[in-house]
């Protein structure tokens, strides 16, 4: 559906269906074999391209950032336009996956489950950070500009460094701890429906990235822990299973000045969360939290 | 997180563009309330000439010509303090009104609405702002 399968099959047949018998010095056959693909693959895309030309198909026009340390020529970041032909229901990744494989093997850019579980594609797509694999080519205007993640070392193309990411998440220790399990050692840790609706949504993170880039106060401050490592957080400290001592040494992680008091409500990781985490809304419960854990009345 | 390369303006613009409300409020929010801030300096410069007025006969005070009433007097004559005022009372009029949906932001209080609640405070601002100018403006042309 997404990765024009048929198409890309069809092609590397006919590739081996014309290799011949080698003959000569191997070295000349492989330059040989090597040109004479390179010949036959521009013309084919070349007769791909008059073939959509005359048949007059819609295109989507795309602009990729890229990049590459790597090679000379690409140091200097420059935009790469690549038309594809639509199709409905296309995406920003299937656009790409279409580039990657028609025009230019090199262009780098991560991805894998294409359905929003996996949280690899995360991208600033035109001037928002987004889910690729989520993003309709038909709700966005044309030319469409993808780029990196704001905010985050590139790797190369669309690839950033996400190392500094998952350090903050690791922080806030995102696994669940307790104290006081269940007596039978088969026994499950049950947790109330009104518990589990309370921590629903936090669960949901994919750890993309999105809200991270999208924060100006993570941009600006590099301890901050960011709205993703928050909410996980959140996530565990408001599960009642985990017990008072536990949610304690939560608080205190979150508490810290590159905790939750650096968030300044700008509401930009709610918007940009691809799975409608309301993050904000936990930052804040959190803060009350932290809060109400140091006030004393007595 | 900091950059590798310089992207350029090309990201500068490209995150300009795509604000968001509440983007917005805290941009607003921070200006406004430098702007307060500079103006408490002018506004203690200005009332502290009422120390050296305190010290003046019965009579100039009677007349108006100490040093308070008449720094009050050329400022008000001046067209473009007039204009600054309503300017300053649009930008406390904001801060107050967005502090205080900050406040409910803080108490956890509407938060879906948060975006709704911006375009009200910048609203009512204008609405305030506008009623505001007969009062700051009479008699200044």
């Amino acid at each position: 559906m997404s990765t024009q399968l048929p198409k890309q099959t069809e092609e590397s047949s006919e590739t081996e269906t014309e290799t011949e018998p080698a003959v000569a010095s191997k070295g000349d056959d492989r330059r040989a074999e090597k040109r004479r693909r390179a010949d036959e693959k521009r013309r084919q895309r070349q007769a791909e391209e008059a073939e959509k030309a005359a048949a007059d198909e819609e295109t989507v026009e795309l602009k990729v950032f890229r990049y590459d340390p790597e090679v000379e020529g690409k140091q200097e970041p420059r935009f790469d336009t690549f038309h594809v032909p639509f199709t409905k229901g296309m995406t920003v990744l299937d656009a790409l996956m279409y580039s990657r494989d028609t025009y230019d093997s090199s262009l780098t850019f991560r991805h894998s489950c294409r359905q929003a579980i996996c949280g690899s594609d995360a991208m600033f797509v035109n001037g928002g950070q987004k889910l690729a694999c989520k993003t309709q080519i038909s709700d966005l205007d044309q030319p469409i500009r993808v780029e990196p993640l704001p905010h985050a070392d590139v790797t190369k193309d669309l690839v950033v460094d996400l190392e500094h990411f998952y350090d903050q998440m690791e922080a806030v220790e995102p696994y669940f701890q307790t104290n006081d399990l269940p007596d039978g050692e088969l026994e499950e840790q049950r947790q109330t429906r009104e518990n589990r609706e309370k921590v629903k949504m936090s669960t949901r993170c994919i750890w993309c990235s999105a809200c991270m880039s999208s924060c100006n106060i993570a941009a600006g401050d590099n301890e901050y822990l960011g709205p993703a490592a928050i909410n996980k957080a959140y996530r565990f400290a408001m599960d009642e299973r985990e017990g008072e001592d536990i949610k304690q040494k939560r608080l205190e992680i979150i508490e810290q000045e590159h905790g939750v008091w650096r968030c300044q409500t700008q509401f930009s990781c709610t918007e940009v969360c691809p799975k409608d985490i309301p993050l904000t809304e936990h930052i804040q419960e959190l803060k009350r939290e932290a809060v109400k854990n140091n006030l004393k009345f007595w | 997180m900091s950059q590798s390369y310089n992207r350029g303006l090309i990201e500068d613009f490209s995150r300009w563009r795509e604000f968001e409300a509440g983007m917005w409020a805290w941009i607003f929010h921070k200006f406004t309330g430098w702007v307060l801030i500079g103006y408490l300096f002018t506004h203690i410069a200005v009332l502290s000439t009422g120390i050296p007025a305190a010290g003046a006969s019965e009579a100039a005070l009677m007349a108006g010509e100490d040093v308070y009433t008449q720094t009050i007097v050329t400022l008000e004559g001046l067209l473009l303090v007039r204009i600054l005022e309503v300017g300053l009372l649009a930008v406390a009029v904001f801060h107050m009104l967005n502090g205080t949906r900050l406040l409910l932001v803080d108490l956890g209080v509407g938060l879906e609405a948060q975006d709704k609640s911006f375009y009200a405070s910048l609203i009512l601002t204008g609405a305030i702002t506008v009623a505001s100018v007969p009062t700051f403006i009479a008699g200044a042309f």
